[in-house]
């Protein structure tokens, strides 16, 4: 069994920005050890000499010209908005 | 008989000849959603008004002659529809009302003048297998409302299944077309990855994402991808390869025909009913005048750990972009920015979704990145190869879509991992980036449908349609209709 502990889990939701409650660590321990553990049936496979796969299609990278195009305007980047002012997105402070 | 019994084809005749208008198609959309969804679940929004004027414009306008003229579609809650609310079933969305811009498959759909009906109900964020995790009500099968539609794209299969639309777009991570075709009765096809663009889909993993068209028959299902495939500037993953005419790949000949089934695809976990259906369809190839080999895909076993792993890293990374600054669902506790973050995305994504951005945050974190991450992507080599070698002896991969047939509501939600497994069958074909299709071939005892699943070479959809297509037309199943039976009918 993989061996994962609460203050993992809820390191790990800090670094996703999740807020979870004690009920929810307890969950995801016991979850994310099921997971791991059955993931690491991986390890039964030798795979020193195989390179991994990021992208199945033999592609290349794709470049285009760096050239400003119309998109949208900045009164329609405000239109789904939870907040904002002046045409601008607001936010709650950044410092405490 | 319904008007959405009949093939597109069929449908354009009929407008050509003046027996019917855009306007009976959308009303008969309209009409038949108002009889069953509140059983079915399938819609999340409907765009009735758009629709209507929409069709009244179609029926007078001069040339009807485009590739989908008025054809009734749904549209999966994952798929940017501009100026009309775009869910992806979260909550954390809900009040995404005026999306800015269409995805490419949507521009390609009104380009040939299909009409939208609505958005389609799906798994949050397309994770699921059941619907289940749909934070609205949860999409039923119209074979029987007790069992789920499957999943992540219920509501695009069911709504097909139920004849609520002639036809709709799905998307497919790791089965999420094909399983919920199997499911509902329908044929979905997850195309080869590129294939369609992916611009204006709501990214779940994007090595593995794929949008495909849902339909009654094979036939319609060539045609509505011959409409949404293509290269697009705007997905840098979308693949510059020429687009075949997949109508007429349909000749009814698979004489010569070479299938590979693999052992692992009829083996232990397979139920007896599902493992009969496929040897019986295999017969119907034989008659038809093709071979087939028992072959192995020795990495199979390990697809869903590999998969579970890098699909929850992509969406880890994917899903960040949900902060409540720009759009969706911002909390109302928050005090300082950071706190923000966390309290929008907690009371906004759902278990399944924070389960997944927790898997995959933990699997990109520091120090499991080689084990877990890395270690996965070699696996998917191996697996990918495994697809690479069989395609240099035969035409075709055959076996099941699914291992059983639709579960009921409420029997696996609460073990994530026996939901996961059900995907065994699907998941490689996203891992190598093929193409499969899932066409009917039959049902349970408890006349649930089966799903028999098709696979081919990258880019190679033809043969794969030709293949569906010519076991279609020997059989039957595909026109049988659910009756959307069920204790809670």
């Amino acid at each position: 069994m993989a061996d994962i502990s609460k203050d993992q889990v809820k390191h790990v939701a800090h670094l996703a920005r999740l807020e979870v409650s004690e009920e929810e660590v307890e969950m995801f321990t016991e979850q994310l050890s099921s997971i791991i553990t059955y993931a690491e049936q991986l390890n039964e496979l030798d795979t020193s000499d195989v390179e991994p796969t990021t992208h199945v299609l033999d592609i290349k990278n794709v470049l285009r010209k760096d050239e400003p195009k119309k998109w949208i305007t900045q009164e329609e980047a405000m239109k789904n908005a939870p907040d904002q002012q002046d045409g601008q997105y607001r936010v709650p402070s950044i410092l405490e | 008989m319904s008007l959405f019994d009949h093939t597109i084809k069929e449908l354009e005749q009929k407008l050509h000849n003046h027996e019917i208008t855009v306007q009976d198609l959308v009303a008969a959309s309209y009409q038949r959603i108002k009889e069953v969804d509140d059983k079915v679940h399938a819609f999340l929004t409907l765009n009735e008004e758009n629709a209507n004027a929409y069709a009244k414009e179609l029926d007078e306008a001069a040339d009807k002659h485009t590739a989908l003229f008025g054809m009734p579609s749904g549209i999966k809650d994952n798929i940017v529809t501009k100026a009309l609310r775009t869910t992806c079933a979260s909550q954390f969305l809900d009040n995404f009302n005026d999306p800015l811009y269409n995805a490419t498959v949507v521009n390609k759909l009104n380009h040939q003048q299909a009409v939208t009906i609505g958005k389609l109900n799906m798994d949050e964020f397309a994770m699921g297998s059941s619907n289940e995790n749909s934070s609205y009500e949860p999409t039923r099968n119209p074979w029987n409302t007790d069992y789920v539609p499957g999943g992540s794209s219920g509501g695009s299969a069911a709504a097909v299944a139920a004849g609520e639309v002639l036809f709709s777009l799905g998307s497919d991570t790791g089965g999420s077309i094909r399983q919920p075709a199997a499911f509902c009765g329908v044929v979905g096809l997850k195309p080869t990855y590129g294939r369609v663009s992916r611009f204006g889909l709501v990214a779940f993993a994007s090595s593995l994402d794929q949008i495909g068209p849902i339909t009654r028959n094979v036939e319609d299902n060539a045609r509505v991808l011959e409409v949404i495939a293509g290269h697009d500037p705007m997905d840098s993953t979308s693949a510059a390869v020429e687009v075949p005419a997949y109508t007429e790949a349909l000749t009814g000949d698979v004489k010569g025909l070479k299938i590979a089934v693999p052992k692992e695809y009829l083996a232990e976990g397979v139920a007896p009913e599902v493992k009969e259906s496929v040897l019986q369809a295999l017969k119907v190839y034989e008659s038809l005048g093709a071979t087939w080999e028992e072959v192995s895909l020795p990495h199979s076993k390990y697809a869903v750990a590999t998969y579970y792993l890098l699909s929850s890293s992509e969406a880890s990374a994917n899903l960040a972009r949900f902060d409540g600054v720009r759009y969706g669902v911002r909390s109302e506790n928050a005090n300082n920015m950071i706190d923000m973050f966390k309290k929008s995305r907690s009371e906004g994504f759902g278990e399944e979704v924070k389960r997944r951005i927790m898997l995959g945050t933990f699997a990109l974190s520091s120090g499991y990145y080689d084990a877990y991450y890395k270690k996965a992507q070699k696996v998917r080599t191996l697996i990918k190869n495994d697809f690479d070698k069989i395609f240099e002896d035969y035409d075709v991969v055959i076996g099941p879509t699914t291992p059983t047939p639709a579960f009921k509501v409420g029997e696996k939600v609460d073990d994530p991992l026996t939901m996961y497994a059900n995907d065994i069958l699907t998941i490689p074909v996203n891992l190598a980036g093929v193409p499969g299709i899932s066409v009917p071939c039959g049902f349970s005892d408890q006349g649930l449908p089966i799903g028999l699943q098709i696979i081919g070479k990258h880019f190679d959809e033809n043969t794969v349609f030709r293949a569906a297509h010519a076991y279609e037309q020997a059989t039957d199943h595909h026109k049988q209709r659910p009756q959307l039976g069920g204790a809670n009918a």
